[in-house]
């Protein structure tokens, strides 16, 4: 009887050590939503579609998150364009080409990427990278999307080659020695075969990629500008999600309409990385199952 | 201006170990009200208290007495490349709200203006907008940045960009950034921004920051004054970019 009591609390104890993220991220999606919630009737939801946004405007504030939201996504999805090739091409060759003193060079240092603080990279963007975009494209301002996409991109290939790495490594070698023994080059085989088959597994690595850049926040907040225009030109300034909330959250009046409207660019924020991270895990489910 | 106070809190309480005062923010209008329900013993006022709010004061039994303690001045910098040298506060505002959006526009070389201000919440962002652009929006192509640092270093690396930055900041910028002068009237001369101009009264953009407490001040509260008047206070006025008045 005493060691099926010790059983289940053990069971017990390891079950709750396990549900702890789960309760932590319902009660963070809570408290974002209890904060956020009084905006729902005044001024109402329906002012965050606006694209004014004028939080402390003297005359009428604005509260429309639309060009912080584009700000965020033309950020994101040009950083994620500038890494997949560096990323993909990085992991094939680590995985494939590579011998083992290269690839015992090179994996410390695209780790070493992935841990430079990304105020430091801000820093460096700041003074180094807006300049010289400022100068390559004839710009009256460095401080663009584009320039934020770099930097984004530097911190999202290393999470594409890492996983990347291992979607490829974990491709049954029966594969590309059935592709050899048809005659294929090695060339051929990389691109025809290892990378289709683990192709799902660098879909996932590119989404927790975009997951990490959508996020991120001091870099941004330093290299991109921060004007709160709706914009799909790269060249011009944008103001993203995370950037408004770090700018803003410090100064403002607690429970005020301006305060619950950055809880609500958090609970969006929240929501865009959790699609992130969703479509990633079904599809490496998917790819596990081969 | 509440880190200013802060600041002089801070060093006010280390030098007096018996000394305990806590500072909030919330804006003048708010230090003022207080002031007047006596929940607080002094208030920070970026304004000169409205006749209104001295004669409910008086009402009350807790007169007011008025220190000014600094001045606030913002300095408007272009790159050192820029040949436009003073602008007035008409343009300035036209400038800062989108009206006018090239350099030709204001008598200089065909070029876009990039305007830069900080954060919106900056205490230097809403006194430009309440002084300079008469709280009208600014222009949605403004950039926002999280720091005078990052303005002076946008304004010196980019020839077409305006920024500004609070007077304190100017002097510590280096060469590549200039401070433009300003013309209050299209007839009227441009003054160049300086402690002495400021002082003056002759500079545009510029204000005089005072405490308020209620008449007759008790010794602590005229302790507390006589040390943000005196050397100390001051020299900490100037660290945190301000103008000092002694």
């Amino acid at each position: 009887m005493s060691s099926w009591w010790k059983e289940a609390i053990i069971k017990w104890l390891l079950r709750a050590c396990a549900s702890t993220s789960i309760l932590i991220v319902a009660l963070i999606f809570l408290f974002l939503l209890k904060e956020a919630g009084p905006f729902a009737r005044e001024p109402g939801l329906g002012s965050l579609l606006s694209t004014r946004w004028a939080p402390v405007s003297p005359k009428v504030p604005g509260f429309g998150i639309v060009p912080l939201l584009t700000g965020s996504l033309l950020v994101t999805g040009l950083a994620t364009v500038i890494a997949i090739p560096f990323g993909v091409i990085g992991a094939v060759f680590i995985s494939e080409v590579a011998g083992r003193r290269e690839r015992e060079f090179l994996k410390p240092f695209i780790e070493l990427l992935a841990s430079i603080p990304s105020v430091v990279l801000g820093f460096f963007g700041l003074v180094v990278l807006a300049p010289a975009v400022r100068q390559a494209f004839q710009l009256s301002t460095g401080l663009t999307a584009l320039t934020g996409s770099l930097l984004l991109a530097l911190m999202a290939i290393p999470t594409i080659v890492s996983i990347s790495e291992d979607a490829i490594r974990s491709v049954p070698a029966s594969y590309k020695e059935a592709s050899m023994a048809l005659g294929a080059s090695r060339l051929q085989t990389i691109w025809r075969v290892t990378v289709p088959a683990a192709l799902s597994g660098i879909i996932a690595a590119i989404m927790l990629g975009m997951g990490r850049v959508v996020g991120e926040t001091m870099a941004v907040l330093m290299v991109t500008g921060n004007s709160a225009v709706v914009t799909l030109d790269p060249f011009r300034s944008v103001r993203t999600m995370t950037a408004t909330i770090a700018a803003e959250m410090g100064e403002v009046t607690f429970h005020s309409t301006h305060y619950q409207s950055l809880f609500w660019i958090g609970i969006v924020l929240l929501l865009v990385t959790f699609t992130f991270n969703l479509i990633a895990q079904r599809v490496l489910a998917r790819y596990r199952n081969f | 201006m509440v880190h200013l106070v802060s600041a002089w809190a801070e060093r006010y309480m280390s030098e007096h170990p018996g000394a305990n005062i806590s500072v909030t923010g919330g804006g003048t209008g708010t230090g003022i009200s207080a002031l007047i329900n006596g929940t607080t013993d002094i208030c920070a006022a970026s304004r000169n208290i409205k006749p209104e709010e001295k004669e409910m004061a008086e009402k009350k039994r807790r007169p007011p007495v008025e220190f000014t303690v600094a001045r606030d001045a913002i300095a408007v910098i272009v790159n050192k490349n820029n040949p436009i040298s003073e602008l007035t506060l008409e343009q300035l505002k036209a400038i800062y709200t989108g009206a006018v959006t090239n350099w030709t526009q204001v008598g200089g070389p065909d070029q876009p203006i990039q305007v830069v201000s900080r954060e919106s919440s900056s205490g230097t962002y809403a006194f430009f907008q309440e002084h300079v652009l008469q709280n009208e929006d600014y222009v949605a192509t403004a950039q926002l940045l999280p720091a005078t640092a990052a303005i002076v270093q946008a304004i010196s690396s980019e020839p077409w960009s305006i920024g500004y930055v609070g007077l304190g900041y100017v002097a510590g910028a280096g060469g590549s950034i200039k401070a433009i002068g300003i013309k209050t009237r299209d007839a009227s001369p441009a003054v160049g921004a300086s402690e002495e101009t400021v002082l003056s009264g002759a500079y545009g953009i510029s204000r005089a920051l005072f405490l308020y407490a209620v008449e007759p001040a008790t010794p602590s509260i005229q302790a507390f004054v006589d040390f943000c008047t005196g050397p100390e206070g001051q020299r900490i006025v100037r660290e945190t970019g301000y103008v000092a008045v002694r």
